[in-house]
């Protein structure tokens, strides 16, 4: 009997690949979005399972806020190179210099916001009809309800009180021309289960999520790496601590936490024993009780 | 670690204790994190509430925050050593068995809240029947607010008898029944010390570890083909492997296989989970194929054995549940979504639709809006691969899609 019986990350992955195949089977222009951090590497990890030995039959699209990190760069193109995949950049500084977008200023300014008119850009350029991204339904109470298949009309808008029913495993991708998908193969994976799967399966992950010296900036109760795209209030100064990031995301509103985790075993063992939530570092989500639903509305990711 | 997957379901309303037994498991497991609940703290106070709302936590899209009401299915995640949890939480309004049913078609077990003051309702009526219809085999009755009915025994008995009585016309194998307060926490994770008279063990401990495994079908070999994988590089110029999902039985390499619809036979030759060979392949494994013969075999197509072959269909009894807002208009095409299949139906003839509070099928009002459940007979423009959804919950299952909206408008149960 006990031979029958799956780990709980087994399932996971096993429903992560087949979704993966489904946008692939429904869809005439799917890509996958790439951000560098652990989760849309653990879609990509689960695309390269889904279709091997050929390979992933979609694109993977990076929005680029200009504002990265180094190593995520060197990481995104290192594995492009790996998989033999075609790679998309959207970029914001491009959308900021055709005076498409205007950036924020001031000492909180941020590019967040302004990602979205870019994927959307990016999204039509290309006509994407299905974007697969590694968003997971326990990160934020608006994402508790999101679908696998999340419909966006033509305005890239989600609709959150009148999404489509999904029962079983049986995924509805029907859609009028100019609408799209975003499809979330992780919904039902945590925080603790993807550190899990990049420790059985030996993913690579970017060196940022171990611990380092770095030089930081205290700033509302975060911890903000300093960088030339960081502008410091005069009471501001910049120190070096022992620091790893649990997400990664615009290099200027993505917090750091003190951890002397350097390794994947260690980092389990601090996310297990974590009380806060991963995005609680984030400044995007603290602007209100509905701010993710607000962006996500939008067409955020 | 080798911690399994266990997806159960609860209904109900607010004043049932709901929110509150989700959110005793998730705080006594250490799930709701510190931001979390100083972000539900702060909104509990802006809206005048005593302590921390925990329905708040649940309750996430800004409308049900403003209503006060759960309007969509949440998924929640909790994990204990032994396993790793999905709560599908639904609300418990007749308005929305739209979203129980959706909530309750991927759970393994549902969880009925009963208050020990008021005993079976309606809706207790409704709940159980909707996981009745939905196969889910394992039930958890909770006999809640105890403490309001000084942990008698007596009364307990009583909701148990009512209940028996009444689930006996569902087919659920496994029902059990708890004695809890969800408030202060008895027999929900730590046994109570109010019930000496209860024997069996506290909510979580059952939870953890009731055994669903043997509930997926381990005999019929069902392997719908979801993907052709064909590489077309120099390394592997003439691979060919099909790409699915086990929907049912266990194939290993060597068996004697037949594709349907062509009826072609041939062997299997190899079994991969990405690049990792492996000997078998069962529910619910994601997998590639290979078959020792290039046979005509794509998407929508099904891999069975040749002694045990679905029924092949056009004229489908059903049960379904209507989802969408505007009501079913008779002799509408459809498009049917059934494993990796498509085909264009027509809904023939509704046979009754049923009262779910009284169980009573109504042959008189045919109309179908949203929530209704009916019997319905269904058209297909071609045959269909199915079985009996009592037997098999993957390939006994379906969606319709309106063809103009492109909205899945109703969902489905095969009876054979």
């Amino acid at each position: 009997m006990s031979d029958y019986n799956l780990s709980h990350l087994d399932e996971l992955e096993a429903e992560g690949i087949y979704v993966l195949r489904e946008v692939a089977a429904q869809f005439e222009r799917p890509s996958i979005l790439f951000s560098g951090g652990k989760d849309s590497i653990c879609v990509t990890h689960l695309a390269r399972k889904a279709f091997a030995p050929a390979r992933i039959p979609m694109p993977l699209v990076h929005i680029d806020t200009g504002h990265n990190f180094p190593e995520t760069m060197q990481f995104r193109d290192d594995l492009v190179k790996e998989l033999g995949v075609q790679l998309i950049v959207g970029s914001v500084q491009d959308l900021i210099d055709c005076g498409e977008v205007t950036e924020e200023s001031g000492f909180n300014a941020s590019r967040n916001r302004i990602q979205t008119p870019t994927l959307i850009n990016t999204i039509e350029a290309h006509q994407f009809d299905a974007c697969c991204g590694g968003a997971r339904r326990d990160e934020e109470k608006a994402r508790a309800k999101e679908r696998f298949f999340s419909h966006r009309d033509d305005f890239s808008q989600w609709d959150p009180k009148n999404q489509r029913p999904e029962l079983w495993d049986l995924y509805n991708g029907k859609h009028q021309p100019g609408e799209h998908f975003r499809v979330f193969p992780l919904n039902n994976w945590t925080e603790l289960d993807i550190w899990n799967y990049i420790l059985r399966e030996n993913i690579a992950i970017p060196s940022l999520y171990f611990a380092h010296e770095r030089e930081v900036v205290r700033r509302n109760g975060q911890i903000l790496a300093h960088s030339e795209y960081l502008n410091l209030r005069p009471d501001e100064k910049p120190e070096t601590m022992q620091v790893r990031f649990r997400t990664l995301g615009d290099l200027t509103i993505t917090g750091a936490v003190e951890s002397d985790a350097d390794t994947l075993e260690k980092i389990i063992g601090e996310v297990a024993a974590a009380r806060k939530t991963e995005r609680g570092g984030r400044m995007d989500d603290k602007r209100s009780q509905s701010a993710m639903e607000d962006r996500k509305k939008e067409g955020y990711f | 670690m080798a911690q399994g997957l266990l997806r159960f379901i609860t209904a109900g309303s607010v004043d049932d204790g709901k929110s509150t037994l989700i959110g005793r498991l998730l705080y006594d497991s250490k799930t709701i994190f510190e931001d979390q609940l100083e972000s539900i703290e702060q909104a509990s106070v802006q809206r005048g509430t005593d302590g921390a709302d925990l329905s708040l936590l649940t309750d996430g899209l800004r409308a049900e925050r403003e209503q006060g009401i759960t309007i969509d299915v949440a998924y929640r995640y909790f994990a204990t050593p032994e396993r790793k949890f999905i709560i599908a939480d639904a609300p418990g309004h007749i308005q929305y068995t739209r979203n129980m049913v959706t909530g309750a078609s991927t759970a393994d077990l549902a969880i009925i809240l009963v208050d020990a003051r008021s005993g079976l309702l309606e809706q207790t009526h409704r709940h159980s029947f909707i996981a009745h219809l939905l196969g889910i085999k394992h039930m958890v009755v909770c006999v809640n607010k105890m403490d309001l009915v000084d942990w008698s025994e007596e009364r307990y008995n009583e909701i148990v008898d009512a209940f028996r009585s009444f689930s006996s016309r569902l087919d659920i194998p496994d029902i059990k029944f708890i004695p809890i307060s969800a408030l202060q926490g008895d027999n929900v994770v730590d046994r109570s010390e109010n019930t000496a008279w209860y024997e069996g063990s506290t909510l979580l401990h059952h939870l953890e570890h009731v055994h669903v495994a043997a509930d997926r079908n381990l005999q019929d070999c069902r392997f719908p083909v979801q993907y052709v994988i064909r590489p077309q590089t120099d390394a592997n110029r003439d691979f060919r492997g099909y790409a699915g999902r086990v929907a049912g039985g266990v194939f290993k390499v060597g068996d004697e296989v037949v594709a349907l619809p062509s009826g072609l036979s041939s062997k299997v030759t190899s079994i991969a989970i990405g690049d990792t060979k492996v000997d078998k392949a069962f529910p619910p494994q994601s997998v590639v194929m290979t078959l020792a013969d290039d046979i005509d075999l794509s998407r929508g197509d099904m891999v069975v054995r040749q002694n045990n072959q679905p029924e092949s269909m056009q004229d489908i009894d059903a049960r379904i549940c209507w989802l969408s807002e505007q009501p079913m208009r008779p002799g509408t095409r459809f498009e049917l979504r059934h494993t990796s299949r498509e085909a264009k139906v027509v809904v023939k003839e509704v046979v009754y639709k049923l009262d779910i509070n009284t169980l009573h099928r109504k042959e008189d009002d045919l109309e179908i809006g949203m929530n209704d459940i009916a019997r319905v007979r269904i058209r297909t423009a071609s045959p269909m691969l199915v079985d009996d959804y009592r037997r098999n919950r993957t390939t006994g299952s379906f969606i319709l899609v309106d063809p103009g909206t492109r909205l899945t408008v109703a969902a489905g149960v095969v009876y054979t």
